[in-house]
């Protein structure tokens, strides 16, 4: 079965014509076609939705993705651009008709500029790396997604990735000032500058998040900033779930806005204390981990001040990290909560919708009783300074139908998400994955509007196609099965 | 005070169809902004209200014709402000202005701009559909960032019906501090201190006087003092309002203005005339005798760009685009405006 609908644009291919144009400007070991050098890259994060490429390229030089687009311009080939693999949506599927673009070899971090603390780098250097290489001028960049050991630039570029810190810190769209990029006809463009601004519409903000559908990004500047003289955090105990959500408001209030704000509810507590032993209270319904940084003397205040709040707010047990390690203890149960679910299920499914905040008990409540509804467990892990869920759905692949009621799951606090006024993804991105749920969020008028954006980068349709924006048509078999409060969406549309 | 996206709706559908080009007007205090305007009055200014503020969810949604004075009224009265400190221009400015501009004040490099800090929109592009995009979260990937891309499009590409901000807490404290230099020490200084993790919120040169503005807690701000010296302004608040609304003395009289928008660290550029710094470097304003293609080589070579911000020539405001870019832009106006009916020619001639 192919995860691309039936509606979805197909393409007529000629393989070996395209093996042929590819092999004249590739060196061999660039070019990969043989189905077992095929399979590493069948899928992203998101391992449940595979597909193999026709062809997977591997260049290292700007001019090689140059001339690669070229070519597949000419012959109208779909392109799929990929850098770690780690997208959780499936935004780096392959395409069964196209090319797979790796762009694993740039990997190179090109310039500090500790004066305009600025990094220039290559799409493929790890986020991690960026902090590390500018960590001894004692700067740093911001965005921090969990997967940052492993995660490309060029990837959180192309997602709009966030992290822990993007309440203070803001997302990638915040902390990144100019990029290289191919166009799909193969030209190099610049976009953005090294100042703060540039002339003309901001493509930069368009071009963040558009998860591969405008353009190949070949370059990057990052902004660096200065490492806080020092962070602290406090763990705080909640026997009810509302409660916590509550203080989050209350902290905020105060008029700190901390550098990261993390809620995890019972389960997950459980698993990640079960995996790590980050010595969370295993007998808590929910805890907070709040970090604060800066200067020395603000972190003393706002410490006070949030223990002060939370200690008002309810909570059973306030504790501040005594030094580094255990501050890093404390992260390290969050960090690790991923995994630490993965123990306890043969699977998970994860999902990431933003919802304003104040709503977070009506949402809670709704995903519990959906739980219950579709008899899978849920794991609870919030980003909940900014209102990102990160609902963990427990299931087993293994078990006939259960990943297509996982799924159905998912979509369902998808769209409880959007009818509290949320959005279906924070920071994962639609991919393949939220297609369908991009139908509950948007209007026809919308997704016409966004594909409209799409032509004027893309005309043909080339770049990672089938994915980030459904057709009217996809949504309208979507809205068929799935009718809303008694109204079928997308009337204007004929049924299939 | 309202609703008036209906007739709004109609107006613009109206539009599209004679083809008629329309010059969206809100609060006319950026008039002398971009290219001249053209075409019909569309007047959004009585479609405003503030339509929800949260405060504890750190987002404001208003109308886009609202006085940008009165929403940052209400979010003081919360002990909250906009992030971007935008300049206002005149006591007319709306919102919806302030967004089609991307105009941002002294806090920009440390805090963000106007565009940083817009969540969603509500619009009415060319054809006369009403399009809502992004929301009213901190995070939100689903579809292209339509919302971003309408801050500094000078209403090109849609008319602005309602913007959702984030919004922040106010610093419990603010000090300015002074000290007499010259440009290359004042470029420095603020480069050096922007690398270092005080609570910085302004940073400044008018020639005389480097001027660093500290918000934050009152013991980080206060150890900040301490480690800058410095004199401390009494009246600091008004300095900053005069340097973001073009009050400072470096403001007044003729002469083109020009915006270099430059790498913060740049050193000053050779332009015979005066310059002014803000932005910690990024922004600087000059104002003299240097012919349009100097300015716009020397700001091009040190990796920034000039604008003609105030008087002069506004056919040639803002500089040429690279053939490839200026495509793809007129490719996305299409897009947006396909009969080319919203401010054409207020930001490129193209456009």
């Amino acid at each position: 079965m192919s995860l691309y609908g039936d509606q979805e644009q197909t393409f007529s291919v000629n393989r070996e014509g395209l093996l042929r144009e590819l092999d004249k400007i590739l060196p061999d070991d660039a070019l990969l076609y043989e189905r077992e050098d095929l399979t590493p890259y069948e899928c992203d994060g998101l391992s449940a939705y595979r597909q193999l490429p026709m062809v997977v390229a591997i260049p290292s030089t700007i001019d090689q993705v140059q001339a690669i687009m070229r070519i597949c311009y000419e012959r109208d080939v779909p392109v799929v651009a990929r850098g770690a693999g780690t997208g959780l949506s499936g935004g780096a599927l392959p395409h069964h008709q196209g090319v797979l673009l790796s762009l694993a070899r740039f990997k190179s971090i090109l310039d500090i500029d500790t004066r305009n603390r600025t990094a220039v780098v290559q799409p493929g250097v790890r986020n991690l790396a960026i902090t590390e290489a500018a960590a001894r001028h004692r700067l740093y960049y911001a965005p921090d997604p969990s997967s940052q050991i492993a995660c490309s630039i060029g990837g959180n570029v192309a997602e709009n990735s966030g992290g822990v810190h993007c309440l203070k810190y803001g997302l990638t769209v915040h902390n990144i000032l100019k990029l290289k990029m191919v166009t799909v006809e193969g030209e190099l463009i610049t976009i953005g500058s090294d100042a703060l601004d540039s002339a003309g519409y901001d493509l930069l903000a368009l071009m963040t998040g558009s998860e591969g559908m405008l353009g190949v990004i070949v370059e990057v500047t990052v902004k660096l900033l200065p490492t806080p003289e020092r962070a602290q955090v406090i763990l705080a105990a909640f026997d009810d779930v509302e409660k916590a959500g509550a203080a989050v408001g209350d902290i905020i209030a105060e008029g700190i806005i901390p550098a990261g704000l993390e809620m995890m509810d019972r389960l997950a507590i459980q698993a990640a204390e079960d995996f790590v032993h980050a010595g969370y209270p295993l007998d808590a319904e929910a805890i907070l981990l709040c970090e604060v940084d800066g200067t020395n003397e603000e972190v003393s205040d706002h410490i006070a001040a949030v223990r002060n709040v939370l200690t008002r707010s309810g909570a059973t047990e306030v504790r501040t990290a005594r030094d580094e390690a255990e501050r890093a203890n404390f992260w390290q149960g969050r960090k690790a909560a991923f995994p630490a679910v993965g123990r306890i299920s043969p699977d998970y499914y994860c999902m990431d919708g933003t919802i304003p905040r104040k709503h977070l008990p009506e949402v809670l409540r709704g995903i519990s009783e959906l739980s219950q509804e579709y008899g899978l467990r849920v794991a609870n892990v919030f980003h909940a300074g900014d209102g990102n869920l990160h609902p963990l759905i427990l299931y087993d692949a293994n078990r006939e139908g259960e990943l297509e009621k996982t799924e159905a799951f998912g979509g369902k606090i998808l769209e409880l998400c959007v009818e509290v006024g949320g959005t279906i993804t924070g920071e994962h991105g639609v991919g393949m994955e939220k297609i369908n749920q991009m139908c509950v969020q948007f209007q026809s008028a919308e997704l016409t509007q966004f594909h409209a954006v799409k032509h004027a980068f893309d005309e043909k349709g080339l770049l990672n196609p089938g994915k980030a924006v459904p057709t009217l048509h996809r949504c309208a078999e979507f809205g068929a099965m799935h009718v809303h409060h008694g109204k079928l969406p997308f009337p204007e549309l004929e049924r299939f | 005070m309202g609703d008036l996206t209906q007739s709004l709706v109609e107006r613009v559908s109206d539009a599209m169809r004679g083809k008629r080009a329309l010059n969206i007007v809100g609060g006319n205090s950026k008039t002398f902004y971009g290219q001249a305007a053209r075409g019909e009055a569309l007047e959004v200014a009585s479609h405003r209200g503030i339509l929800n503020y949260a405060p504890t969810e750190l987002v404001a949604t208003v109308r886009a014709g609202t006085p940008l004075s009165e929403l940052e009224q209400v979010l003081a009265e919360n002990q909250q402000r906009l992030p971007f400190e935008p300049p206002h221009f005149g006591e007319s400015a709306t919102v919806g202005g302030t967004v089609a501009c991307n105009f941002s004040g002294p806090r920009r490099p440390y805090a963000g701009a106007v565009r940083d800090h817009v969540l969603g929109v509500r619009i009415i592009n060319g054809k006369g559909e009403v399009l809502s995009f992004g929301g009213e979260v901190m995070k939100n990937v689903a579809g292209y960032d339509i919302s971003r891309l309408m801050s500094g499009a000078l209403g090109t590409l849609g008319v602005l019906l309602e913007v959702s901000f984030k919004v922040i807490p106010m610093a419990e404290h603010e000090i300015t501090l002074y000290r007499s230099c010259t440009i290359d020490t004042a470029i420095d200084t603020m480069n050096q201190w922007a690398g270092r993790p005080y609570p910085i919120s302004a940073a400044a040169f008018d020639g005389e006087n480097l001027y660093m503005r500290f918000s934050g807690s009152h013991s980080a701000v206060e150890a900040s003092r301490l480690k800058f010296g410095g004199e401390t302004m009494d009246d600091g608040v008004a300095f900053w309002q005069r340097l973001k609304e073009h009050q400072h003395g470096f403001f007044q009289g003729e002469g083109p203005l020009w915006r270099l928008s430059l790498p913060p660290a740049a050193a000053p550029l050779k332009l015979a005339g005066k310059q002014l710094i803000d932005w910690g470097g990024a922004q600087r304003w000059y104002r003299g005798d240097a012919e349009a293609s100097t300015i716009r080589r020397l700001t091009r070579e040190a990796g920034g760009h000039a604008v003609l911000f105030r008087g002069g020539d506004r056919s040639l405001a803002f500089p040429p685009l690279d053939p490839v870019l200026l495509r793809l832009h007129e490719k996305l106006k299409q897009a947006m405006d396909p009969e080319g009916i919203l401010n054409p020619g207020r930001l490129y001639a193209e456009l």
